[in-house]
């Protein structure tokens, strides 16, 4: 298992050396083409830092009361029987509505319990592998003008839920 | 989210008054202002790094090349989709997108996605089996390269940020099958009632 792991740590360096030389073999101005790029992440950024900013006033302002610590109980007392530290359910919660809310728990994770607990590193694959549902559903479905959705927002939960099971059952297998 | 939001500053408040920790609440206010800014940056650089890199993908064709190879592969999962119906090539390229991780050109193309399946529904305010199976695929996405996670992990101090790539590929290839499974229950079960 630590050859695969290992392993993987070539996959952004390899990747990165392809995409340049690919490129400049087919003729593109490898380095324009990158700042063109890059310079999109601007706005991109610009745009979530509202909801980001509102987020982190949410979660920082809630911490700060004591509310969180209550919560935090809640939490524990469900997690504790499964050896879950408590931080990941936040992160599993927040996951299906909000990217920016993510992220921001996320780093709150990180920062409090450290870069390579057992709850970053949990949170770390479920950002990873799962996706801001409610959002790709109310955006997709509101594109094509669809009001009926038979069984679909179920199976949705029920496969972001499954997901999020899986994701802790393998960090537990592979840590 | 408005009400999520307006929902919990309230019961923070509340707590903060109850518990005397109104100095500490006013200071979190400003404390989030820091930290928003802070994540912003560290993310800006993150984004903007990982575009430039798949600009260069996008411009080059291997992004082309990648869809070609993908295709015949989406429309076998896409099996009732007629062969060369345009709706195979904006699912590639949308899943494409997931993929290697660039959510924003993934929803136009997503998007474009559901307008071309749209094309081939009898009944238009009522969700087709294939947009359903686009869906589900789509939020239980396959991510090769998880960018932005292993970036944040090595802004805060991680010594081996790249551990989290092959947790997050198995347990996304799996929640991406598992979630298939669980739709075709539901679809024989919907049949049933």
């Amino acid at each position: 298992m630590n050859a695969i792991t290992a392993a993987f740590q070539y996959v952004i360096p390899l990747f990165i050396l392809l995409t340049i030389v690919y490129g400049f073999a087919r003729g593109v101005s490898v380095y324009d083409s990158f700042v063109s790029g890059a310079k999109d992440g601007i706005g991109l950024i610009m745009g979530i830092f509202p909801y980001v900013l509102a987020i982190f006033l949410m979660v920082k302002t809630f911490q700060a009361s004591g509310a969180h610590e209550f919560v935090k109980r809640v939490f524990s007392s469900v997690a504790s029987p499964f050896n879950l530290p408590p931080e990941v359910f936040s992160v599993a919660l927040v996951k299906p509505f909000s990217n920016a809310a993510t992220l921001g728990i996320f780093t709150e994770v990180v920062k409090t319990t450290g870069p390579e607990s057992l709850a970053t590193l949990m949170s770390a694959v479920i950002m990873g592998s799962a996706e801001t549902t409610f959002y790709v559903l109310a955006v997709y479905l509101g594109a094509v003008g669809i009001k009926r959705t038979k069984y679909l927002i179920p199976v949705c939960v029920t496969a972001d839920i499954m997901g999020i099971i899986i994701a802790i059952i393998i960090v537990k297998l592979m840590s | 989210m408005n009400t999520i939001w307006l929902l919990v500053m309230c019961i923070s408040v509340v707590f903060a008054v109850v518990n005397g920790r109104t100095e500490e609440f006013t200071k979190a206010m400003f404390e989030a202002g820091k930290a928003a800014v802070e994540i912003c940056l560290y993310l800006l650089g993150i984004v903007s790094l990982w575009l430039g890199l798949t600009k260069i993908l996008e411009e080059s064709g291997l992004m082309h090349k990648l869809s070609n190879f993908f295709r015949p592969a989406i429309a076998l999962v896409f099996g009732k989709i007629p062969k060369g119906h345009p709706a195979i090539t904006s699912i590639t390229l949308n899943l494409l997108a997931n993929f290697l991780g660039i959510g924003n050109a993934a929803t136009p193309l997503g998007i474009k996605a559901m307008e071309d399946l749209q094309t081939l529904n009898r009944r238009p305010d009522t969700v087709t089996f294939e947009m359903m199976l686009f869906i589900v695929i789509n939020t239980s996405s396959i991510q090769l390269i998880p960018f932005t996670v292993i970036g944040l992990l090595a802004s805060y101090g991680s010594s081996n940020p790249n551990w989290i790539f092959l947790p997050t590929f198995i347990s996304t290839v799996i929640s991406s099958i598992t979630a298939v499974v669980i739709l075709v229950i539901f679809k024989r079960c919907y049949r049933i009632s």
